[in-house]
């Protein structure tokens, strides 16, 4: 009962912050919002026992990628009017995608009537099941050759966004540390003797 | 629960040492700074060489040996393709070095790509299951797009990566999407457990075919999924160009018979029907295009396209007679186009890429060494009688004459005689046209050595064919 009423609660924040990611005038609170979201629904992760995706999905989203978009938010001068401008061009397709949408959900809600139980719960697991441990059997045992594969992916991915982008162009104007550390008082402040000027 | 050992890894070595590899040259290179740029090169080549080694000494383990959970597989066909990548990526390396000093994009991070495509491109041989398969292409994929928009100068080059890029990615969902329509239809991703499955399967195996089969044709670049191949060939730089025509053709036929030969073994008679309008598509279009083509470039891309024809066509048989052929094919088209943009690169010097038909005018009066090595790339190309080019044509109309592909044969026959046209005239503006003014090539006297016996191997594999035609049928049980 405790859970159910969690997770109703749980739910509606996120509906409402979802929500508000859209309809919020200033991009800065959307993209806060967007933080309230990712949260709880690790909150709702929680209470269906998957920790570790709960636990990751703050770490990363949270954590790393949404401030990164804050940076970017932040950074860039978004003309929100500008970008509403069309929205009643589009409003129709948005409409018809609205509702496919809704049409799919719909479908999925009325198979699982046919008895096929699709989506059948997971059997709750007994205390001191670790989700991260029997997650981490599997990837270090079973599935060690694709998941180091997949980290070579990360590290070419790297390589290649670095060898791509960092060039130095010349007549930048960057900041040199050795150089600022380096520096000693009397390069830069110069003392000047001059004489009084008296009035005449 | 599977227990892993040290002693248990053993088959991968090939794989272990890349990776261990890439990490040291990366460090290394990033300490040796922009003085000593030799460092990078050389330990590059090195590296090759001591993988090329383990992987002789300590790959023959068995005939059939599984890792991880079936998603490794080393046979003797992957042992020998990885050897193949070894030999075949030092040798592009070695062709490209003075290209890319000339070209200024010699950085340490072009090997470190190389060597993560040439591990991509040993995943793909070694895949046992979808799992590997996608990382496979994707690690392939990724390093050789960084690749080819590697000069960021060149507006070209980034345009025609882009065009790579996002084409890729379209064949990497529709891959994906055809792996999962395939779990859905068998509940496993292991290939060898697919093949059972699939034989008690429904008519769904046929959608999630139809997705399979399409992106590897956009690999191997099959008409209509070829639109990438000529402006990424013409785009790249030269010694990219050379890298991409070369080494991955062995992954993507390993990626073809892994996927399509084995996994989706039970399924023979559908896909060979899907490859067959897509190969006699491939050979039409690919030769007659190639016959307008002013790039030579563009010209060896629509080559290449043809090419991908015949090793469709080894397939469409659809016997491992037929594999094996495609295999000897792929290997012969691979010595072949190694050594023609290899003289491509060779003929550049610096601000002149050599890339027009019309800057080979009178190349036989400038510089007779690298006309010949052309001149006998050029005859293997069009398939005529002592170099090898003629024999891995010959495999595959036996093949199919074999299992009754008539049409086939005489339609791809035709399509030889008018790929003939574009390749002879290469040899006809060498030797019979008036010198151009042109500045003079590359001298390296070791790079040109070893272009000579790359030609002459096309020369002498063609007049002992014997071998190697063995070795094929021998690694396709």
């Amino acid at each position: 009962m405790l859970i159910e009423g969690l997770y109703f609660l749980f739910a509606a924040i996120l509906v409402l912050a979802a929500l508000g990611v859209i309809l919020a005038r200033n991009p800065v609170y959307s993209a806060l919002l967007l933080v309230l979201c990712f949260f709880t629904s690790a909150a709702i992760w929680l209470l269906l026992e998957a920790e570790f995706l709960a636990v990751v999905l703050v770490l990363v989203y949270v954590g790393a990628v949404m401030v990164l978009f804050l940076f970017v938010v932040m950074m860039l001068d978004i003309n929100l009017a500008e970008l509403r401008h069309g929205f009643t061009r589009f409003a129709a397709l948005g409409v018809v995608t609205a509702l496919a949408v809704i049409v799919e959900i719909a479908g999925v809600v009325w198979v699982r009537g046919f008895g096929l139980d699709l989506a059948a719960g997971a059997a709750s697991q007994p205390a001191g099941y670790s989700n991260t441990l029997e997650l981490g059997t599997l990837l270090y045992t079973r599935y060690a050759y694709p998941f180091e594969l997949a980290a070579m992916l990360l590290l070419v991915a790297i390589v290649a966004a670095i060898t791509l982008t960092m060039r130095r162009r010349p007549g930048l104007k960057q900041q040199d540390v050795s150089a600022q550390v380096a520096t000693r008082a009397a390069d830069r402040v110069r003392l000047v003797r001059m004489d009084a000027d008296t009035k005449q | 629960m599977i227990t892993l050992s040290l002693q248990s890894l053993v088959p991968a070595i090939a794989e272990i040492w890349l990776v261990v590899a890439v990490c040291l040259i990366l460090l290394a290179d990033s300490f040796a700074g922009a003085r000593r740029r030799s460092l990078t090169p050389t330990l590059t080549l090195l590296a090759l060489a001591v993988g090329a080694a383990l992987t002789v000494r300590y790959g023959f383990t068995g005939a059939h040996v599984t890792l991880f959970d079936g998603m490794y597989v080393s046979d003797r066909l992957a042992v020998v393709l990885k050897l193949a990548g070894f030999l075949i990526v030092a040798v592009v390396l070695l062709y490209s070095r003075g290209y890319l000093e000339r070209r200024g994009i010699l950085r340490g991070e072009y090997y470190v790509l190389a060597l993560t495509a040439l591990l991509g491109i040993f995943v793909l041989i070694s895949a046992g299951n979808l799992l590997t398969v996608y990382l496979g292409v994707e690690l392939l994929a990724l390093s050789v797009y960084a690749m080819v928009a590697f000069d960021r100068e060149s507006g070209v080059a980034a345009e025609s990566a882009m065009k790579y890029f996002v084409l890729g990615a379209i064949a990497s969902g529709t891959l994906l999407y055809g792996m999962s329509l395939l779990y859905g239809l068998t509940g496993t991703l292991d290939l060898g457990l697919l093949a059972q499955r699939l034989e008690t399967a429904g008519p769904g195996v046929i959608l999630a075919l139809a997705f399979v089969v399409a992106a590897v044709a956009f690999k191997l670049g099959a008409v209509p999924f070829h639109m990438w191949l000529p402006d990424v060939y013409e785009g790249a730089p030269t010694s990219v160009t050379l890298f991409i025509g070369t080494v991955p053709k062995i992954a993507y036929f390993a990626l073809a018979f892994r996927l399509l030969a084995e996994g989706l073994a039970g399924t023979t008679a559908q896909w060979t029907q899907m490859l067959a309008p897509l190969a006699v598509l491939t050979l039409v279009v690919g030769n007659c295009v190639a016959i307008v083509q002013s790039n030579l470039k563009r010209m060896l891309a629509y080559s290449t396209i043809a090419n991908v024809g015949f090793i469709l066509l080894g397939f469409v048989a659809g016997t491992p007679a037929g594999y094996a052929a495609a295999l000897y094919y792929v290997l012969v088209y691979v010595l072949t186009s190694l050594g023609s943009f290899g003289v491509i690169l060779l003929a550049g010097s610096r601000g002149f890429e050599a890339d027009r038909m019309d800057d080979y005018r009178g190349l036989s009066r400038r510089d007779p060494l690298l006309a010949g090595a052309m001149m006998m790339l050029m005859f293997s190309t069009a398939g005529v009688p002592p170099f090898v080019g003629f024999w891995a044509k010959l495999r595959i109309f036996q093949v199919l004459w074999e299992t009754h592909h008539l049409w086939l044969v005489l339609i791809a026959a035709a399509t030889s005689v008018v790929g003939a046209y574009y390749t002879l005239r290469v040899i006809k503006l060498m030797y019979f046209d008036e010198p151009v003014e042109a500045p003079a090539g590359e001298p390296a006297p070791g790079v040109r050595l070893v272009l000579g016996v790359n030609a002459a191997l096309v020369l002498a594999l063609g007049l002992i064919p014997g071998p190697l035609l063995d070795l094929c049928a021998r690694l396709i049980h």
